[in-house]
């Protein structure tokens, strides 16, 4: 067992820091040691994609790294996607077509989908199906979270 | 929207708790940690058969942070084993230890823990301890272990068949004369209900006043409390357990588990908070699995197509223990007591046999029973329509339940009430355009593809009442749950249930009924579940319950606040109660211009006592009442899927999928879509992808999720769902359960769907999952190579 090593962070546009053995997993850092746990954990071998988050833009499993290795980056969760009380448009579309059930997945599936539509803006169903595939939900069948992704895809690109 | 109306039943309106979750806002087990928590790690055990010779702890006590290493053997005096009672005739019981003491009896049973200050530590400490084992032979195949010279899951048992049932109605004596005899072994294979959310625990106790509290990933708070109060010897009231979110559970976090105990027991012992939460690798090892059957089934058909008799045995391979509090039968027993499916079946005679084995205990799943209870039925059926000739829609029709004959006792004693049987296939087929439908298969099979289309017909019992057991000689009292209604000096409502959520949005659906009932707009009811403390005694969410209890006990009490709501505004408003109207959380006088009075100044009423109350009356605006629907309600559904399997790869894809179903009165369309999609989606796994698999010696080879393969999207079609809503007679409200019904009809319709398209290759598939290695076997078997040369 390693001392542990200061980590600072930027989460959520707000800078954080905090003390971790080298061991400890980004996402046990995030949910305990800044108390953000809307990042759930469900398989701890990077297959279920609840844990994901975005760091320094791109999506990651936060299960799958170690919180040092995050020293330094701008990390968003989903206590980061709505702004001043106001839901992102993917917030509102999984509402509106029931993209989710027990919300266990959802910080996850919402975080890839994000990262998803920042890099293809107009995609069709077979693509977020594919894109998709990186979180799992057993709730749902996918089929509301489908639709929700185009709503929201539609939506965010004809905002102004 | 919620205008208070009495118009929210039957809205599709988007959930009340989808807020907190979509924000990261939810309050699963694992998002709570008070001051000074432990973390609790188990030692589990790498045999399937092993007596523990001796286990060298001192190392790992000597780790750092550690507060406590607890064995089997000194947990034995902290907490009673588990037995699943039941008053079966012949029923062997298999204690159920909080920790293994003397003897494993499955890969991943714990026999020890480590209490630590982190978990990082309490892992470290696992790799410490020291276990002598001497293996013992292991059984792993439920036929095997049905042998007289098998190796013994448990000794004291005496035989690994831990029980037997049998039914029979008519004359097999000899067997009923019929045209045609269908013989065939139908094989479900082993499944895992996989919630997205590890179960885990926390338990608290407090030495001052004697209160144990568990948070806990459980369906069913209600009897964890009871389980946790008879087997850790506390009266049941200084026992209270929490279930605030939890992420899914689909029957497998319908049962006590011994890590509940355990964690229960550590945190009493050590008087410090103790967590425990799995990670994935124990989910599958240790959460209890689903299916696992052997059907030997025979169907006697006449030339017409007619049912003459129907025959199944069973057996059920339930793993190393029966599973508390539903016992080792609940699943081979819901195989055969709904074999007959919608179907009349005149003569019927089954057997079902639980068979311990050493491999994870089997316990209730989305469907309980059902599932493989439907493929076989269905796959009677679909061969009985292809050896006659006739069209399997075409035969499923002349044997339907018919409308005049309900209510209809069934030849296992289950009594169908009046339900849409054949208006679900009506409406199946007419949605499919199953003509058209057909004609396309016809021009895509002569370009050469395989393709297949599959129904899944069935029917189940949901919200079960007094009168039906969940699990024959069961004693938990699975058919009553309450509600208690509270309107408050404020005007806002609480209304608090036994039954709790795991997902199915019972908030909402609720919440939409008591709104209704109080005339009142959604947004003023709060509705509150899962903590022992405050709900009403009852046992929590399974077995399709929540809408059918749920929904039947806020009528009760609804209607009792709203009698009692209209007697006081009477009377502060001098008139009759049959003189006023109410909506939208006021009540005014018939065509009395002006004369109008607030909820809030009816409730304010109320508490202010006799001064402002009629004679006599007793302050306060708050009930609780019970509900019991006796029976419990029938639910059928018929599902169709078009598939193709694919020639190459020998993946199955689906290219159509409806389902229409009789569900009773719908309170919210959009959750129950949403239950309809998910049941299937699960159904699809089980059928084409899921399988949990062990070795001969009882080694889990699916013990990560790239083993154990969920459907991803990208795997999964656009169920196009359909609603019948035959309100039900016999339920409050006329609802019907809709949580497991998805998960019923869709291996059935798939498993028909591939021998549909492997018809012109001759081959009838009767084993689930259907994976492309199985399908491919199937063939070479059969002596198709490869399908794409297997046709001429």
């Amino acid at each position: 067992m390693a001392e542990p090593r200061k980590i600072r962070m930027t989460v959520n546009g707000q800078a954080r820091e905090g003390w971790a053995e080298p061991r400890r997993l980004l996402a046990d850092f995030l949910r305990e040691d800044l108390g953000l746990t809307g990042t759930h954990i469900g398989c701890e071998h990077g297959i279920c994609g609840a844990c994901t988050v975005l760091l320094n833009g791109e999506a990651a499993r936060s299960c799958l790294m170690l919180a040092v290795q995050a020293d330094g980056a701008e990390l968003m969760t989903i206590e980061g996607l709505a702004r001043g009380g106001v839901l992102h448009p993917l917030q509102e579309a999984f509402w509106e077509h029931h993209g989710l059930q027990c919300g266990f997945c959802t910080p996850g599936m919402l975080m890839a989908a994000y990262d998803f539509l920042r890099v293809n803006p107009d995609p069709t169903e077979e693509e977020i199906r594919e894109a998709l595939s990186a979180v799992l939900c057993r709730c749902t069948g996918y089929q509301g979270i489908v639709r929700a992704v185009k709503a929201a895809a539609d939506r965010m690109r004809s905002a102004p | 929207m919620a205008t208070g109306d009495g118009k929210l039943v039957g809205a599709r309106m988007r959930r009340v708790e989808d807020r907190r979750f979509l924000t990261g806002r939810g309050t699963y087990v694992a998002d709570y940690l008070p001051a000074r928590t432990l973390h609790a790690a188990f030692l589990r055990a790498e045999h399937a058969h092993a007596k523990i010779l001796a286990i060298d702890a001192a190392a790992a006590r000597a780790s750092a942070g550690v507060v406590a290493v607890v064995t089997g053997a000194e947990m034995a005096p902290l907490a009673r084993a588990m037995v699943a009672a039941s008053t079966m005739p012949g029923y062997k019981v298999t204690p159920i230890p909080a920790l293994a003491a003397g003897i494993v009896r499955y890969v991943g049973e714990a026999l020890a823990a480590v209490v630590a200050e982190s978990r990082y530590l309490a892992e470290d400490a696992l790799e410490r301890i020291g276990v002598e084992y001497e293996p013992l032979e292991a059984v792993t195949d439920a036929s095997a272990a049905l042998a007289a010279d098998a190796p013994l899951v448990h000794e004291e048992a005496g035989s690994n068949l831990l029980v037997t049932r049998e039914f029979a109605c008519g004359s097999f004596d000899p067997p009923p004369p019929a045209d045609l005899v269908i013989k065939e072994r139908f094989r479900f294979h082993r499944h895992a209900a996989i919630a997205i959310e590890p179960r885990g625990c926390l338990a608290e106790y407090n030495p001052g006043s004697g209160e144990l509290t568990l948070h806990s990933s459980t369906q069913c708070p209600g009897l964890v409390r009871s389980a946790l109060a008879l087997h850790l010897d506390l009266p049941e009231h200084l026992v209270r357990v929490v279930a605030a979110d939890v992420g899914g559970g689909f029957g497998a976090k319908s049962s006590t588990y011994p890590e509940e105990v355990a964690v229960a027991a550590l945190a009493r012992m050590l008087e410090r908070p103790v967590r425990w939460v799995s990670d994935r690798r124990e989910d599958l090892l240790t959460t209890s699995q689903g299916w696992d059957e052997i059907i030997d089934a025979e169907l006697r058909v006449n030339h017409d197509g007619t049912i003459v008799a129907l025959s199944a045995d069973v057996i059920g391979d339930i793993g190393a223990y029966s599973v508390y509090p539903w016992t080792a039968v609940i699943e081979p027993i819901q195989v055969v007591s709904f074999m007959p499916g919608p179907y009349r079946v005149p003569n019927y005679r089954a057997r079902a046999r639980a068979v311990a084995t050493n491999k994870a205990p089997t316990g209730p799943y989305r469907g309980v029973g059902r599932p493989p209870a439907a493929f076989a039925m269905e796959g009677l059926i679909d061969r009985a329509a292809r050896r006659l000739g006739i069209d399997p829609v075409e035969l499923r029709m002349r044997n339907f339940v018919r409308a005049e004959e309900f209510p209809y006792k069934t030849a296992t004693g289950i009594v169908w009430d009046r339900a849409g049987f054949i208006e679900c296939m009506k409406k199946t087929c007419e949605a499919l355009d199953y003509p058209a439908a057909r004609a396309e298969q016809e021009r895509m099979r002569a370009a050469g593809r395989l393709i297949g289309i599959g129904f899944g017909s069935y029917a189940e019992l949901t919200g079960i009442g007094s009168a039906t057991p969940a699990a024959p000689g069961m004693r938990v009292p699975a058919g009553t749950e309450a509600a208690t209604i509270r309107v408050d000096p404020s005007g806002t409502v609480s209304a608090i249930f036994g039954v709790a959520s795991h997902g199915q949005g019972l908030e909402t659906a609720l919440g939409q009924v008591v709104a209704d009932e109080l005339e009142v707009p959604l947004e003023d009811v709060r509705v509150r579940f899962g903590d022992t403390a405050f709900t009403p005694y009852g046992t929590g969410s399974y077995a399709s319950r929540g809408a059918v209890l749920g929904g039947g006990a806020a009528i009760l009490a609804g209607r009792v606040i709203r009698d009692k709501t209209r007697r006081i505004a009477a009377h502060l408003l001098e008139t009759e109660p049959a003189a006023l109207e109410a909506g939208g959380g006021e009540l005014w006088v018939r065509g009395g211009a002006g004369r109008r009075i607030k909820l809030r100044d009816i409730a304010q009423a109320a508490y202010a006592g006799a001064k402002r109350l009629p004679r006599g009356m007793e302050p306060g605006l708050e009930a609780t009442v019970f509900y019991d629907p006796y029976y419990g309600t029938a639910t059928p559904a018929t599902h169709a899927v078009m598939l193709e399997v694919d020639r190459e790869t020998c993946a199955v894809r689906i290219l159509r999928y409806v389902v229409a179903d009789d569900c009773g009165r719908v309170i919210n369309p959009l959750i129950v879509d949403g239950q309809i999609e998910g049941g299937v989606a699960q159904g699809v796994g089980g059928a084409l992808l899921e399988e949990i698999r062990y070795d001969e010696a009882g080694q889990l080879l699916t013990g990560s999720l790239m083993d154990y393969l969920v459907p991803g999207a990208p795997e999964l079609p656009n169920v196009e769902t359909h609603h019948l809503e035959a309100e039900s007679q016999v339920t409050l409200g006329g609802f019907r359960g809709a949580g497991e019904s998805g998960t019923i009809g869709a291996p059935a319709a798939i498993a028909n769907g591939i021998a549909d398209a492997l018809a012109p290759l001759g081959l009838e598939p009767a084993e689930l999952p259907l994976t492309p290695e199985r399908i491919f076997q199937l063939c070479a078997r059969s002596g198709v190579y490869r399908l794409a040369t297997g046709l001429a």
